[in-house]
């Protein structure tokens, strides 16, 4: 999982940044995940740990947790790319609610 | 030690004697025979780099881009619209700051579909952020790849060393190759300060909110604005170290003349010509041949012409709904001059057609038979 705590920089003046921008931690506090329609939720009983989903997925908002997958819902944007490709159907879309 | 080659190949040699490390080049039309020789010199192992075949310009710029934010010198070569589908990347380079050199063979642009020479395909690319220089011999080709990388790597703003399609890339002339161990005093290895590593993993050029972005951008112009010193100082060490100039202008016969002639690329080089004649004739003339085009030299240009009584400026190139390019950058250059000389601008030999010594006569005609320039696009040797 992304580091959550990890701290925004911001830099006072141009004389204190490099020439070009690097790891300014601009995603931590941009979450990307708010516009998704539909959200993956994984039936860990029926899970392989084959690591597929992970591999496959995008952004990447898979990580692999003690073998198993978790899904960061802050950045997850509900391609269905890993249930498309999950070989044991273990992956299921479900609408988003508000 | 001295060679007869093409245009081409002498940017080729400029990026093996540069040592560059990885090549990326799409090798279809309007692709040279730059990368063509430099394959062979991967190949053959003369040069140590790694050739990446790619399946369009955008992509070779990419890789060259990929490899030089890994910290490896990067070349590559196109020319027309190749160089258009480079145009993303371009910004790329530029913004993300990696030095990558290209050689450019200034074609015209389809369609109708031309192989043949004029400077709108490079021009388009003015604001891209990239410096550029417009060589007009060979000799000039392979030493700018080198002065280029220099200059480069010390700002971090990518460069374009351009040539006029067949009157330079097909054109064989002869060629001082320097010694790799002359050029290796003059062009140290590339160490950039932050570079792409497992070691030190980073995110490069990531979204950048308005907290940031304006300063990337000022700090990108502080730097080009060092560009004009850099190459005249770099010009001057290649000049110790080799015996050749690399200026940011070329003036011929500028201080006592009352017509100057402001041209770049070969069509500099057959003004050089002109001058020799209608000198000859009594005629006072001379030639200021621009080889940096950006950074724009306007403080030396305006040095050099102020004391002339006209200035023509001649342009391979246009900018529809305006006028020549260089012509609109002589003019601001000479902005707010008291007293100015009258302007004048041409355009000639779009699309390849002969820019010759009778081309400048007609130029210097109108320039002498006017007070003042009565339109703005002179056409020379338009068939109307």
């Amino acid at each position: 999982m992304r580091d959550k705590n990890a701290k925004k920089v911001i830099f006072n003046s141009e004389r204190e940044m490099p020439t070009m921008i690097i790891s300014v931690g601009s995603m931590i506090y941009n979450k990307t995940g708010a516009w998704r329609n539909i959200r993956p939720v994984i039936e860990l009983d029926k899970c392989l740990k084959c690591g597929i989903c992970w591999k496959f997925c995008p952004e990447p908002s898979i990580v692999i947790q003690d073998e198993w997958p978790v899904i960061d819902y802050d950045y997850c944007k509900g391609c269905g790319i890993c249930a498309e490709e999950c070989p044991a159907k273990c992956i299921v879309m479900v609408e988003e609610k508000k | 030690m001295k060679k007869v080659i093409m245009g081409n190949h002498a940017l080729s040699y400029g990026a093996l004697l540069s040592r560059a490390q990885v090549i990326a080049a799409y090798p279809i039309t309007p692709q040279t025979q730059v990368v063509e020789l430099l394959s062979e010199m991967c190949a053959d192992k003369t040069l140590d780099a790694t050739f990446i075949k790619v399946e369009s310009e955008h992509s070779a710029m990419a890789a060259c881009i990929g490899a030089s934010a890994a910290g490896a010198r990067a070349f590559t070569a196109t020319s027309a619209q190749g160089l258009a589908l480079m145009h993303e990347m371009l910004h790329w380079a530029s913004g993300g700051r990696h030095p990558v050199v290209m050689g450019n063979i200034n074609r015209a642009m389809a369609p109708g579909w031309s192989i043949w020479t004029d400077q709108n395909d490079s021009l388009s690319q003015r604001d891209t952020g990239w410096m550029q220089y417009y060589c007009s011999s060979n000799q000039e080709v392979l030493d700018t790849v080198i002065q280029a990388f220099k200059v480069s790597e010390q700002l971090l703003i990518p460069g374009l060393v351009v040539l006029d399609a067949f009157a330079l890339s097909h054109t064989y002339e002869v060629v001082d190759i320097p010694d790799q161990a002359l050029v290796d005093k003059y062009l140290p290895p590339f160490r950039p300060e932050i570079r792409l590593t497992p070691a030190d993993p980073h995110a490069f050029g990531g979204l950048t909110s308005p907290d940031h972005y304006f300063e990337l951008r000022y700090k990108l112009e502080k730097d080009m604005e060092k560009a004009p010193a850099l190459i005249e100082e770099t010009g001057r060490e290649f000049k110790k170290i080799f015996g050749r100039s690399l200026e940011l202008l070329d003036p011929y016969l500028c201080d006592d003349a009352d017509i100057i002639f402001v041209t770049s690329g070969t069509a500099g080089y057959t003004a050089r010509v002109a001058v020799d004649e209608l000198r000859k004739e009594g005629i006072k003339v001379g030639n200021l041949r621009v080889r940096v085009f950006r950074p724009f030299p306007f403080a030396r240009i305006r040095e050099i012409v102020a004391k002339a009584k006209k200035v023509a400026v001649l342009d391979r190139n246009i900018s529809y709904g305006f006028h020549g390019i260089f012509y609109q950058e002589v003019k601001s250059a000479l902005y707010g001059l008291q007293p100015s000389p009258p302007i004048f601008g041409f355009i000639a030999g779009l699309g390849g057609r002969d820019i010759t010594v009778g081309s400048y006569r007609e130029i210097l005609g109108y320039a002498m038979a006017h007070a003042k320039p009565e339109e703005d696009i002179v056409w020379i040797g338009v068939k109307r």
